[in-house]
């Protein structure tokens, strides 16, 4: 097995005092690999991804990048080595593509500096990797979806953070662009990158992830390779309704009964 | 936008030049340059009265500009304006109680607005910390308007008290904003406040960028987004309090001008908040050469800025922006 790039032991984590929203949670995410947290809404993915980011404090239990714990790392150099690609993001500003992505330089930039030509550069890397340098003028509010969502993914491209969480990457993504955004995700891991996505459709952890995690109401059902992860009985418990899965060309496919 | 950006700093530069000799003495609208040789009266009204009053004027338009832009980003909304989180509505409280109560000096009017500005923006971060509903700029937001909404009734009050033949009218000219006062003794002051305020804006500018993300993107990016934020409203805020207390209520400088900067600019902070800072100024500037010269007498600045910003911001929302740079 590679070396972890993640480790959780044992976490739990509530916003409002005896009232967890994650019980005892253990993961061990290895190196350049990608790992789905798969649940229904509600079940604590984002709360998870968001303790894994280290915006809360976790109540108990120790999260580990790369061996260190997540403490020990200070802020900047924390940004360059987690990076978070979220939802949608609502920018009440006209910002243009360019401007927006350069913001995934402030890892490595000081408080007061201004970014420069090298960080430029950057941008541009991203935006030609995604195939997007024609949205490079475009402001932000203005873009599709599916637009949005690269461009979230470049901007943590830019940011240029080994390891990747990624909450609903393709929620409101149609099917051409899902595609292009998987694609684009295991080319990531495949350099070495480590993913660690969230999602609430079972053909999106089945299609990508080496790893799965099931995730009900805060707890963690089963771990493990999608495999023995999406079965009958393991997602009718995790759904709550009966589904039955068939495997389509050796992979596994999820049918409502 | 380089260009423009000169034109701009251009244009400002000169309405400041020109702003010295314009007033009414020895005959309006303008007094001519070698009489500042030949008189010396013209030579110490220049030195001792126009002089800090267009610098006050350009400050307080460049301060209100700069801190619009900045509350409205690190809210992450454009409709904010630099003294809504009990600021104004504290300095004014403050201003009437000095007149009704204390001294009508202009010095002491001053400080008491400044302290009782710093005072409302105090009250509402305090309240905004007992408030439990929705997140930290929600709190923040509505605590603001009950902070101004309590001294906006003390204002009232202190009106209703207040003598109706000397010092009711006194009430009424500071809240409708002016320069009039302005000498060098009290705007140094607030020179001294504001300025290295706003060099901190100009150095966090890219900074500010990255606040209008979202908590857990800025977060993600490396920022301390609560205390980033907080750091910069206090910055902001002490140099509104600083304006307002020189200068009294002066609207829509702060609201306005940040829009008209990002939609000529850039939304990007290294270019709207120059841009604002220059926009503010001259703007405030012009507001003022109109207030003490085109009627004998003096229109409360506070009037024309609103007048003419209100003006400005509707002929800005009925244009279409811009699609390309």
């Amino acid at each position: 097995m590679n070396a972890l790039a993640l480790e959780v032991r044992n976490l739990s984590f509530g916003y409002r005092a005896e009232e967890a929203v994650l019980h005892g949670i253990h993961v061990r995410v290895p190196v350049g690999s990608i790992t789905a947290i798969l649940g229904p809404n509600g079940a604590g993915k984002s709360s998870l991804l968001h303790v894994l980011l280290g915006l809360h404090r976790p109540w108990e239990g120790e999260i580990r990048y790369f061996g260190k714990p997540l403490g020990a790392y200070d802020r900047r150099s924390l940004s360059r080595t987690v990076g978070l690609v979220p939802q949608r993001e609502h920018v009440p500003f006209a910002f243009r593509v360019e401007e927006y992505l350069l913001l995934g330089r402030s890892p490595h930039l000081g408080l007061l500096a201004q970014p420069t030509a090298a960080d430029l550069r950057a941008v541009d890397a991203a935006l030609a990797r995604l195939g997007i340098a024609h949205l490079r003028r475009r402001e932000v509010a203005s873009l599709s979806g599916g637009e949005h969502q690269l461009v979230l993914v470049a901007r943590a491209l830019v940011q240029g953070a080994a390891v990747m969480l990624l909450d609903e990457p393709t929620a409101h993504l149609d099917l051409g662009n899902k595609h292009h955004t998987l694609a684009l995700l295991r080319g990531l891991a495949a350099e070495g990158r480590t993913i660690v996505l969230t999602t609430h459709d079972p053909h999106l952890a089945a299609s990508v992830a080496d790893q799965v995690l099931l995730l009900r109401r805060g707890r963690v059902l089963f771990g493990g390779p999608p495999q023995q992860a999406l079965t009958d009985e393991r997602l009718s418990d995790l759904y709550g309704v009966p589904v039955r899965v068939v495997q389509v060309e050796n992979r596994p496919c999820v049918l409502p009964q | 936008m380089r260009r423009r950006f000169w034109w701009l700093l251009a244009g400002s530069a000169a309405l400041v030049v020109l702003s010295v000799f314009l007033g009414r003495y020895p005959t309006p609208p303008i007094l001519p340059p070698r009489l500042l040789e030949s008189d010396p009266l013209a030579a110490r009204l220049v030195l001792t009265l126009r002089l800090p009053r267009l610098l006050a004027a350009f400050l307080t338009g460049a301060v209100l500009a700069a801190s619009g832009l900045t509350m409205q980003m690190v809210f992450r909304n454009p409709l904010v304006e630099p003294g809504f989180l009990g600021v104004s509505q504290g300095a004014a409280f403050g201003a009437a109680l000095a007149i009704l109560y204390l001294s009508p000096s202009p010095w002491t009017v001053q400080a008491s607005a400044a302290v009782f500005g710093f005072l409302g923006l105090g009250l509402t971060y305090a309240f905004a910390r007992r408030l439990r509903y929705g997140g930290w700029i929600l709190r923040m937001v509505l605590a603001g308007i009950a902070v101004s909404a309590l001294f906006a009734a003390g204002v009232g009050l202190l009106k209703y008290l207040a003598d109706p033949l000397t010092q009711l009218p006194e009430i009424v000219f500071w809240l409708l904003g002016g320069l009039w006062a302005t000498r060098w003794a009290n705007f140094l002051p607030v020179l001294a406040v504001t300025l290295p305020a706003l060099v901190l804006l100009y150095l966090a500018r890219w900074r500010l960028n990255l606040l209008t993300l979202s908590e857990e993107a800025a977060f993600s990016l490396g920022a301390a987004p609560g205390r980033e934020r907080l750091a910069l409203l206090v910055l902001t805020v002490a140099a509104t309090a600083a304006v307002v207390s020189l200068a009294g209520m002066v609207g829509w400088v702060g609201l306005m001008i940040p829009h008209l900067a990002r939609r000529w600019f850039a939304a990007d902070a290294r270019q709207a908040l120059p841009a604002s800072v220059l926009l503010g100024g001259a703007f405030t500037l012009l507001c003022d050469d109109l207030a003490r010269t085109a009627v004998n007498g003096e229109i409360p600045l506070g009037i024309l800025t609103s007048l003419l910003g209100a003006l400005a911001f509707v002929a800005l929302l009925a244009t279409t922006p811009r699609t390309s740079r």
